[in-house]
């Protein structure tokens, strides 16, 4: 199957990969209803935000409950500017990704000196206040009501809907396509080297403080792209929608898709969008009472941060990956069973197993 | 200036209550290098157990009792079958299974009570003692809350520095395999100390709890400005969290008086940066080579 190999130039790998990408969810948007369009699009802001996440944490060991956070900038970055201004769409968007991650690079001046929890602390003290802003100065930002930002006009014959599902998947497999390349890229090979080692990166010439900011300016700068795609699917960026609870699901779904894959970040986000659907199936079949169904979606995103970590820590891309290679035996087992060594970290994959991640 | 004099005594009381839940960090961080995010839903979680058993049965003393025992029970439980499980992994796992935990223990709280809000009894007035024609910010709860924090505070002096018990505990947090060596049962010690540290924050969730209202997320603030307050003292030391929790308190209680009550948090996120930056190690300790 010589012929069906992927190219091995990561720019090229990752252009075809995104282009196949954008062909099925082409052929499966035009498929579907507007409904199906719409939970496409989110399945789509959800992936980009996580594989923000999912570099930081994965590629660069750091640890942020913060995510929510920075989608939360960049819906505000972005939503100001289509309100107030006559930007593009594009433009609107980029800029919005801009200032995402000009306040993940203020943010990270500080988590460049810290370890896991003391960064997940106070990146969880970031999620819980920011919300306040909005209420705070409504004048500026609305206040609860928050934003209504007018979704973009399709042209003539398409539904505005999957018009908006294209603009919004486009957005995604973009970043996806610039985040796959930075891990490929100088760059990212200096997030792992910080990751593995701080002394032996530092010795190697690598800034470990410059690099710890850029993996966490990179990682807000995809959160605030899909905060921008949120208020522009959604209508309106409003400050209840950025909770904690958000920032911890993403978590979830990034444990759950397999920390440090991006393809990954997909399965997280499929399942980040159908869970509320099946806990309320499961709530209204429970007979529980009304919200209940909102607890029951939190108690498996808890119940998945736990299980993920004891028992399969390299998630679910990590167990397809490893399925893979016991299939096509292009490894062989390392002393110590298997590919994948439950004892060691999520966020420390060795490198040849990098190397076959296949990143869209 | 009345309105001063009421926010650092406002201050004052609020930063004992983060004292003690950064305190309750302090005793499993010390002993096994895992920050306990749970710890503040585990609190949420024995406070509601408390209230329950105050709308059944009435007897204030009785809830608290069965508060403080529940959240021995579920600290011991949750180090035996699912920390022991990843402390000594990858540093990050333990800080994405707590986090699980918190998650897991809100939606339980959640399904079990609802979502709404919930009041939890005083038992002494929350009214403020008059002293001239003024009254003051300082009711005879406060005082109640101090007495009980500084009375727990006390206790866990006595226990770590005039105890057998104490002293084992300290070994195994210093030198386990040293401790293991001379027949502590090191593994019995973490339980025990996630146990306490149950306890300790159980009394926080139920101390706080009258002024917040029961609600599942009631703690999730508290365990911030618990957590802001342990960062400030270091994280290693009993006394530094202490002195962090009331800094913490003062600090939050001014931006909340003069700058927005719903501005706490990012003033407690502004505190965070300030110290990690300049003195990441806290106030607390003194600085510790990283071991290569």
């Amino acid at each position: 199957m010589r012929h069906l190999r992927l190219p091995r130039q990561p720019m090229l790998r990752h252009l075809v990969l995104a282009l196949g990408g954008a062909l099925v969810l082409f052929a499966v948007t035009s498929a579907v209803g507007p409904y199906d369009d719409y939970q496409i699009g989110q399945i789509g802001i959800d992936a980009v935000a996580i594989a923000g996440l999912t570099l930081l944490t994965g590629t660069n060991g750091q640890i942020s409950l913060g995510q929510g956070a920075f989608i939360m900038v960049g819906a505000y970055g972005a939503g100001m500017l289509l309100v107030h201004t006559k930007l593009p769409i594009a433009l609107a968007l980029l800029l919005g990704v801009v200032i995402s991650a000009a306040a993940g690079a203020l943010i990270g001046l500080p988590a460049s000196r810290l370890r896991g929890p003391y960064l997940a602390g106070m990146t969880l003290a970031l999620a819980v206040g920011l919300p306040a802003i909005p209420v705070e100065f409504a004048g500026v930002f609305g206040g609860e009501q928050g934003l209504n930002v007018n979704p973009p006009v399709p042209p003539a014959g398409i539904d505005p809907q999957r018009w908006l599902t294209w603009i919004v998947l486009v957005a995604v497999l973009v970043m996806l396509v610039l985040l796959g390349n930075l891990v490929r890229s100088r760059f990212g090979r200096a997030f792992r080297a910080v990751r593995d080692d701080e002394v032996a990166a530092a010795i190697s010439g690598i800034a470990v403080a410059h690099t710890r900011v850029t993996a966490f300016a990179v990682s807000a700068a995809a959160a605030g792209l899909a905060g921008g795609l949120l208020g522009l699917s959604t209508g309106g960026v409003v400050p209840d929608a950025f909770s904690v609870g958000l920032s911890i699901s993403l978590l979830a779904g990034m444990v759950l898709g397999g920390t440090g894959r991006v393809l990954g970040a997909w399965w997280g986000a499929v399942i980040l969008v159908y869970v509320p659907q099946w806990s309320a199936s499961v709530s209204d079949g429970l007979g529980l009472r009304q919200g209940q169904s909102s607890n029951l979606a939190l108690l498996f995103y808890g119940l998945v941060l736990i299980v993920v970590i004891l028992v399969a820590p390299d998630g679910i891309q990590g167990r397809l990956v490893h399925l893979w290679s016991l299939v096509t035996r292009r490894s062989t087992p390392r002393p110590g069973g298997g590919a994948v060594d439950p004892d060691r970290a999520p966020a420390s994959h060795s490198e040849d197993h990098e190397t076959r991640e296949a990143l869209a | 200036m009345q309105r001063f004099v009421d926010l650092t005594l406002n201050g004052v009381t609020n930063g004992m209550i983060y004292a003690v839940v950064a305190l309750a960090l302090v005793l499993i961080w010390r002993s096994t290098g895992v920050l306990n995010f749970a710890q503040g839903a585990m609190a949420m979680f024995t406070t509601y157990i408390a209230g329950a058993i105050v709308e059944h049965r009435g007897s204030y003393w009785l809830a608290i009792a069965v508060a403080l025992g529940s959240g021995a029970v579920i600290g011991a439980v949750i180090e035996r079958t699912i920390v022991r499980r990843v402390e000594n992994g990858p540093v990050l796992n333990p800080v994405i299974v707590t986090l699980g935990l918190l998650v897991v223990l809100e939606a339980l709280a959640g399904i079990i009570w609802g979502g709404g809000l919930r009041s939890f009894p005083a038992y002494f007035s929350q009214l403020g003692v008059v002293v001239g024609h003024d009254r003051l910010a300082f009711s005879h709860f406060d005082l109640y809350v101090m007495v009980a924090i500084v009375t727990v505070l006390v206790a866990l002096v006595v226990l770590f520095r005039f105890t057998s018990l104490g002293l084992r505990m300290r070994a195994s947090a210093f030198a386990p395999d040293v401790a293991r060596l001379l027949g502590v049962r090191v593994g019995r010690m973490l339980t025990l100390g996630w146990a306490l540290a149950g306890v300790v924050g159980a009394l926080a969730g139920a101390l706080v709890a009258p002024e917040l209202l029961l609600s599942p997320n009631y703690m999730d603030a508290v365990f911030i400005y618990g957590f802001t307050a342990a960062v400030v003292g270091g994280l290693q030391s009993p006394l530094g969290a202490v002195v962090g929790g009331l800094v913490v308190g003062l600090v939050l209680a001014y931006v909340g008086g003069y700058l927005g009550s719903t501005l706490e948090a990012l003033g407690a996120l502004a505190i965070l940066m300030v110290v990690l930056m300049a003195r990441p190690q806290g106030i607390f300790t003194r600085v510790a080579q990283r071991q290569v």
